[in-house]
């Protein structure tokens, strides 16, 4: 018995040196079952399966990775879950029906988006308290910060605008109309650029941050695809810039977007109606959520190739990546 | 039916009109925007019509029945407004049964408000657009689902962001062929809707490969909706009047005005299921839907108008949000500018429906696709998988551009 464990240890380790990647935890929220799958980057497992509140969607990790921050857009909160013992810890007011967030690089505070109020509430995860409210346009969903923190841009579906917010003063310094129903925005970790999908208009707006004017905009062509299918949602750029990939909903397909020219460069075929993107902190790999096929894919982005699909709840919806 | 897409003006406009005292016409007075704002002013007219009250009480027509659409529609196209110095401007002209349409929008336009959602029957409708036609005026028919107001009637200053009888009829056929529901029975009721909604089905059925077995039309044409023991008589007469049909999958009512339609399911004589009218209705829009973005959109309008939005309402609100994309997208109040750009082919919309909606440049009909529910639920959406075509599936729903008649 110990001889086998030893022999098992030796031969993890081995594995471990010819693969040194650190196995990362994965969190996928499910918005049909309320739950959020827990998935090891290393061993591409479920490892474990969270009970959470109504409807959950937007997730993200507490800077030190200690928390998972959770849209439970029904509950009207937004939950804290402990990342090590899987835990719902407490509730952080969020103003009513939030979908998306984006927390300050500095890890205080969250910036969220109430798609039925038409505000971004400002909440403070340490004193638990709404700290503002910012009025923007009609269903705000998506939500993206400068790296330095300074500017937070915001999506209006209806409005078809990205505001630009100063996260000093809680106001809107600046509105780019963009194409329509705008879902996300992400910024490059230099802060040049911030991409910015619209699922309708189906195609990514580049916004120069400094001119806030449109560079350029990205569409996307599948053969065999219905041109209405192609509808951009989720983006994720990588640290240097140099590659974005663009979740296409219905097209069940990620873009390969060349972050220097904005040129698509493949697309991946992968789960239906993928929603939602996140790196691992190494980059190896980078995770998207398929809601209609109940998975989630596994994308190598070195190789731009899907390595993997694994089964999650029902009608995964986001996804994030402890560090 | 879930209060779909065919008319529903009942009494309770006579009714408001006779609460508020008007006795020609009643305006809500639209307010003066602040100095530096663009005013881009927006007219609705609503003409009574007198028909009975539906069977079903659900179905009784609601006093803000389409202005409640309208007015989120404001609201959205003004919160997006302030970021653009824009401020649109509703005013709500209502107009009884025999008033006239034409001169209470001739008055509107004459005030500057170029952009006039019509909820109002297709002969109001020509006479509005004949009254109109040489200004830079759009017209929004949001209550008219006549196909030859698309076809031999169709109008150039006239965009119908409400669909066709021949939209709703092939959204629900394809649901049919979906289902392998090829043998249909069709019953009409006898007033000309009627007529005009069998016509439909008809030709739904020829486009598809259906076949309609047997036909029958119900030719009372309605009375008093509540009657003592009425149900006892009912039970006993539809089963009979359903009786004696060749074998059929499904059967397939056409009543637009509620005579007999609802009495159909669950009494028709063989255990088929009913659609059309009543049953399985097809609609553009569903008062439970929730998918793509819809469950916000209905939280809105519940706060405003305490209800949830009936198709009549959706057709408002997509021709006052249109009103506003445009504007938005020229970033002028400009009449002719709006105009252009809403008949032009960078015009879209996204209306909760997964995909964009954008007008059919030859016949200014609004593009859609149609639901298809029970009273509780939406069932399906149409265009169904498989149904192709070489510009968008959702020409394979209604006339499409080789076969139109339209010509501006």
């Amino acid at each position: 018995m110990i001889k086998q464990s030893l022999f098992s240890f030796a031969l993890a380790s081995l594995i471990a040196s010819v693969t040194p990647a650190s196995a990362y935890k994965v969190f996928v929220s499910n918005e049909k079952d309320n739950t959020v799958t827990v998935i090891d980057s290393d061993k591409l497992e479920v490892v474990e399966t969270i009970k959470v509140g109504g409807r959950p969607r937007g997730i993200a990790m507490s800077k030190d990775g200690k928390h998972v921050y959770l849209c439970a857009s029904e509950n009207d909160a937004v939950q804290v879950i402990d990342a090590a013992t899987y835990k719902v810890l407490y509730e952080l007011p969020s103003g009513p029906d939030p979908e998306l967030f984006v927390l300050h690089p500095s890890g205080n505070p969250l910036y969220v988006a109430n798609e039925d109020d038409n505000l971004v509430t400002v909440v403070d995860v340490i004193n638990k308290k709404v700290l503002a409210e910012v009025p923007v346009g009609v269903e705000p969903e998506g939500m993206g910060i400068s790296p330095d923190g300074k500017i937070m841009v915001n999506t209006s579906e209806t409005t078809n605008m990205a505001h630009f917010i100063d996260t000093a003063t809680n106001e809107i310094i600046d509105n780019v109309l963009v194409d329509s129903r705008p879902r996300f925005a992400e910024f490059t970790q230099d802060g040049k650029y911030v991409y910015i999908s619209a699922e309708i208009g189906g195609n990514v707006s580049v916004i120069d941050t400094k001119t806030r004017q449109i560079i350029k905009k990205i569409e996307f062509e599948v053969p065999g695809v219905a041109k209405e299918a192609l509808q951009p949602v989720g983006v994720r750029v990588s640290k240097d810039g140099k590659k974005a990939y663009v979740a296409l909903g219905p097209a069940n397909r990620v873009a390969v977007v060349n972050g220097e020219t904005f040129k698509v460069e493949k697309y991946l075929l992968v789960g239906q109606r993928v929603w939602q993107l996140a790196f691992t902190p190494d980059e190896k790999y980078i995770f998207s959520t398929n809601g209609v096929s109940n998975d989630v894919s596994v994308i190598d982005v070195k190789e731009d190739k899907v390595v993997k699909s694994i089964k999650t709840g029902k009608l995964p919806w986001g996804v994030t990546v402890a560090p | 039916m879930f209060n779909g897409d065919y008319p529903r003006r009942g009494l309770a406009i006579a009714l408001i009109a006779s609460v508020t005292g008007f006795s020609g016409m009643a305006t809500v007075e639209a307010q003066t925007p602040p100095a530096a704002m663009t005013r881009i002013g927006i007219g609705y007219l609503k003409q009574a019509v007198i028909k009975p009250l539906p069977l079903s009480r659900l179905d009784n027509p609601l006093e803000d029945d389409g202005l409640a659409g309208a007015r989120l529609a404001l609201e959205d196209n003004n919160t997006s407004g302030k970021f653009l110095k824009q401020e649109f401007v509703l005013k709500e002209v209502l107009v009884p049964a025999d008033g006239d349409a034409a001169a209470a929008v001739k008055s509107l336009v004459a005030e500057g408000f170029m952009m006039i959602v019509l909820d109002a029957p297709a002969a109001t409708v020509l006479q509005v657009s004949d009254a109109v036609k040489d200004t830079d005026a759009v017209l929004f028919n949001v209550g008219a689902p006549d196909t030859d107001l698309r076809e031999e009637k169709c109008r150039a200053n006239v965009l119908h962001t409400l669909p066709s009888r021949d939209m709703l009829a092939d959204g629900l056929a394809q649901y049919f062929i979906w289902k392998k529901w090829t043998k249909w029975f069709l019953v009409y009721g006898a007033l000309p809707d009627d007529v005009l909604n069998a016509d439909a089905i008809r030709r739904a059925a020829k486009r598809f490969g259906a076949k309609i077995v047997t036909e029958k039309e119900y030719k009372e044409a309605g009375g008093a909706r509540r009657t003592d023991s009425g149900h006892e008589q009912i039970q006993a007469q539809m089963p009979v009047f359903t009786q004696d049909a060749s074998e059929h999958d499904v059967l397939v009512v056409a009543d637009e005005n509620e005579v007999f339609g609802p009495y159909v399911p669950y009494r028709n004589w063989s255990p088929r299921p009913v659609a059309g009218t009543s049953g399985l209705t097809p609609s553009s829009w569903h008062p439970a839907h929730e998918q793509w973005g819809a469950t916000q959109y209905q939280n809105r309008f519940y706060k405003l108008a305490k209800r949830g939005v009936r198709a009549i309402d959706y057709h408002a609100w997509l021709a006052v949000r249109s009103i506003g994309e445009a504007a938005t997208r020229v970033k002028s109040a400009d009449a002719k500018a709006l105009r252009q750009y809403l008949k032009g082919s960078d015009f879209s919309l996204a209306a909760f429906k997964g995909q964009k909606l954008t007008y059919r440049p030859w016949n200014g009909q609004l593009r859609h696709t149609i639901v298809v529910g029970d009273r509780h639920i939406p069932v399906s959406w149409s265009p169904q998988p498989g149904f192709l075509h070489q510009v968008t599936p959702l020409d394979t729903l209604g006339v499409d551009q080789p076969e139109s008649k339209c010509r501006f």
